[in-house]
């Protein structure tokens, strides 16, 4: 098994040092991804999600723990020695505009990556924008257009045109859909769909939005105050969630119902994400635990199997 | 049904966008009963922000009302002076929007915000009105609320601020509370919570919401009667039993199918193709004709009316028969 994974994560942390304090943004995370699958990581804002697509891509230094791509720790690379693998590993962003030049033309910003990884001849690479367009669904002609001139929708196809760039195998997803209306965001699953079915991608899928995540994820990390509180293969975690957090992010979901009868009762859960700052004794979800015991208020609960690949970290889960 | 406590009637409102008129609002009519919950759905840009802002003389400087009114308890909310509005706004309409971060001002205690929200209106005294600020604070679940005063907007979290704007919008007891994507930047415990905050209140005062929403979890969830708009005009309107379990227009159609819930893994996408127009020129015909798997030449050339269907049921549609007929 794990000589196929395409990558490795043991065991990692990110701790920020902030006026003096220490801010527990990621907490002794591990999975692994094999070549071609999706894992999904959700969690509410706070949780770390998007620090950790930032740790695997090294854009990120881990305070501890290891990173391992295709059996070669780059845990310590520095960024030098990184080049070679950055074009393998690439990212889409929430919001394209930002990660874009506003001078820069559409075509200039996906022929940008190839430029720097001096990829090809200037014919090849306009050839590739070309095609590169094509394929994420927008006109030729947009590519001498200017970031301002596409609609939210368009700018995230450049978005991913532009990581397709350098053709990646890994390809980290963060929150790639949250900005766009909902009929603009299935036609980009669909899009990611595909591409990865075509280039046989392997994906990072980070988003608070669980049934997306659901559908498009092969494995699912529930994420806490940055730790990982429930994982599993996605059929498994939100048939049998058994996390209660997890329990309560699936039950706050406002599902449209099928008549009046089935709409849900707004019942909340109570409090909120506590500070990073200065997490909980125990374990961190005890505050809002509608189950929670004393154990649960002095001793942290240690993840453990439940069932074949599905870890909960939880005194009660059985 | 009980009397229209806000009436919008033909609203056109257009806006200047460099050489080009974008018409945003193309003839919009519909009411809000007392004590109703109104959705009011659509995807960005389909005018659902500008319908109900512009009523209230919110309106961007490049913006302006072509023709329409806007009757709230007798009197056009849009012949009033910006000094008559600025009067009914924060008293008999409460608004709270999106974003509080923007909305609230960053250098003032927020006690002393909702504080301002009363005695800008002269709804009562000085000291009544503390009083009212804390009893308020408490009321929208914000723990301490004597300390609490005291604090600073950044000091809170994302939902304890919108939970501050609630307050300051509820302040003056108004009848009508706008509510604009009151919980689109907000987690999904806080979404909850802050919906159920809403709900609360709504009952307990009796006070007509409408929220505006591009969720339609949270408008079937939570509203007694939706409007779908798309490129500035209502497509459909229902009351949430109907919109559930009969939606007769092709757009509501595809966004319900759009959807994706948690359980859908085995499903085939439905994406509906193409996106929204930017309406530069008056629609003569079918603004969704060219996304619509119903479209016939008829919706090419003639723009479909708003027409009851059913009960309250209002659908611009030609083929709003046909289609409710596959639905069912």
């Amino acid at each position: 098994m794990s000589s196929e994974a395409l990558l490795e994560v043991h065991e990692v942390s990110k701790r920020f040092r902030v006026q003096g304090r220490d801010l527990h943004a990621v907490e002794k995370v591990s999975f692994q991804l094999e070549r071609g699958q999706t894992f999904g990581l959700v969690g509410e804002s706070g949780s770390g999600k998007s620090t950790l697509g930032r740790l695997v891509l090294k854009l990120l230094e881990a305070t501890e723990g290891r990173i391992v791509y295709q059996g070669k720790d780059i845990t310590r690379l520095t960024q030098k020695q990184m080049r070679p693998l950055r074009q393998e590993m690439q990212i889409i962003f929430q919001d394209p505009m930002a990660s874009m030049s506003p001078r820069m033309t559409i075509g200039m910003a996906i022929e940008d990556a190839m430029v720097i990884h001096k990829m090809g001849t200037k014919e090849e690479r306009h050839k590739k924008v070309d095609e590169l367009l094509e394929r994420v669904g927008l006109p030729r002609e947009v590519k001498w257009a200017y970031p301002h001139e596409l609609s939210g929708g368009q700018l995230q196809r450049v978005g991913i045109a532009r990581a397709l760039s350098l053709n990646p195998k890994l390809v980290i997803c963060d929150e790639p859909i949250s900005a766009l209306d909902v009929s603009i965001q299935v036609q980009v699953i669909q899009l990611l769909r595909e591409l990865q079915r075509d280039y046989d991608l392997t994906y990072i899928f980070i988003s608070h939005n669980l049934a997306v995540v659901e559908y498009l994820s092969d494995v699912v990390a529930v994420l806490y105050l940055g730790e990982v509180v429930e994982q599993a293969p996605a059929e498994e975690l939100f048939s049998r969630p058994t996390h209660p957090y997890t329990q309560v992010l699936i039950q706050s979901i406002l599902k449209m119902p099928g008549s009046m009868e089935e709409r849900q009762a707004l019942t909340p859960i109570q409090g909120e994400i506590p500070s990073p700052f200065n997490p909980p004794k125990g374990c961190p979800f005890h505050p809002r635990c509608p189950l929670a015991v004393d154990r649960c208020r002095t001793t942290k609960p240690e993840r453990r199997n439940i069932g074949p690949n599905h870890a909960v970290a939880c005194h009660l889960a059985t | 049904m009980s009397q229209p406590l806000l009436s919008i009637e033909d609203l056109r409102v257009e806006f200047d966008r460099g050489e080009d008129t974008v018409y945003a609002v193309n003839g919009v009519s519909f009411s809000i009963a007392e004590g109703e919950t109104l959705g009011i759905v659509g995807e960005s840009g389909s005018g659902k922000s500008v319908t109900l802002m512009s009523a209230i003389g919110l309106i961007r400087e490049n913006g302006r009302i072509r023709s329409g009114r806007a009757m709230f308890q007798g009197t056009d909310l849009l012949k009033l002076s910006e000094r008559q509005l600025e009067d009914i706004r924060g008293r008999e309409i409460g608004v709270v929007f999106q974003d509080p971060m923007t909305s609230l001002n960053p250098v003032m205690r927020i006690g002393d915000q909702i504080m301002e929200a009363m005695l800008a209106h002269h709804f009562c005294s000085h000291r009544e009105a503390f009083e009212r600020t804390l009893q308020l604070l408490h009321e929208m679940g914000i723990p301490e609320p004597k300390a609490r005063f005291r604090n600073y907007p950044h000091e809170f979290s994302g939902g304890m601020r919108q939970r501050i704007m609630i307050a300051i919008a509820l302040a003056c007891e108004p009848q009508l509370l706008i509510a604009d994507e009151p919980t689109t930047a907000l987690d999904v415990t806080v979404q909850m919570q802050i919906l159920a905050l809403l709900q609360e209140q709504r009952r307990k005062r009796n006070m007509s919401v409408a929220i505006i929403t591009h969720d339609f979890g949270v408008a079937t969830n939570f509203c007694d009667r939706i409007i779908v708009l798309y490129a500035g005009q209502i497509m459909e309107v229902a009351d949430t039993g109907t919109f559930l379990r009969e939606s007769a227009h092709p757009y509501t159609v595809g966004l319900k199918h759009s959807i994706i819930e948690i359980g859908h893994r085995a499903r085939p996408l439905q994406p509906i193709p193409g996106m929204a127009p930017t309406i530069t020129e008056m629609p003569h015909s079918c603004s969704f004709a060219s996304r619509c798997p119903f479209a016939a030449e008829r919706c090419r050339s003639e723009l479909p009316q708003l027409r009851e269907i059913g009960s309250g049921h209002w659908v611009a549609c030609h083929r709003a028969e046909e289609v409710l007929a596959d639905v069912i």
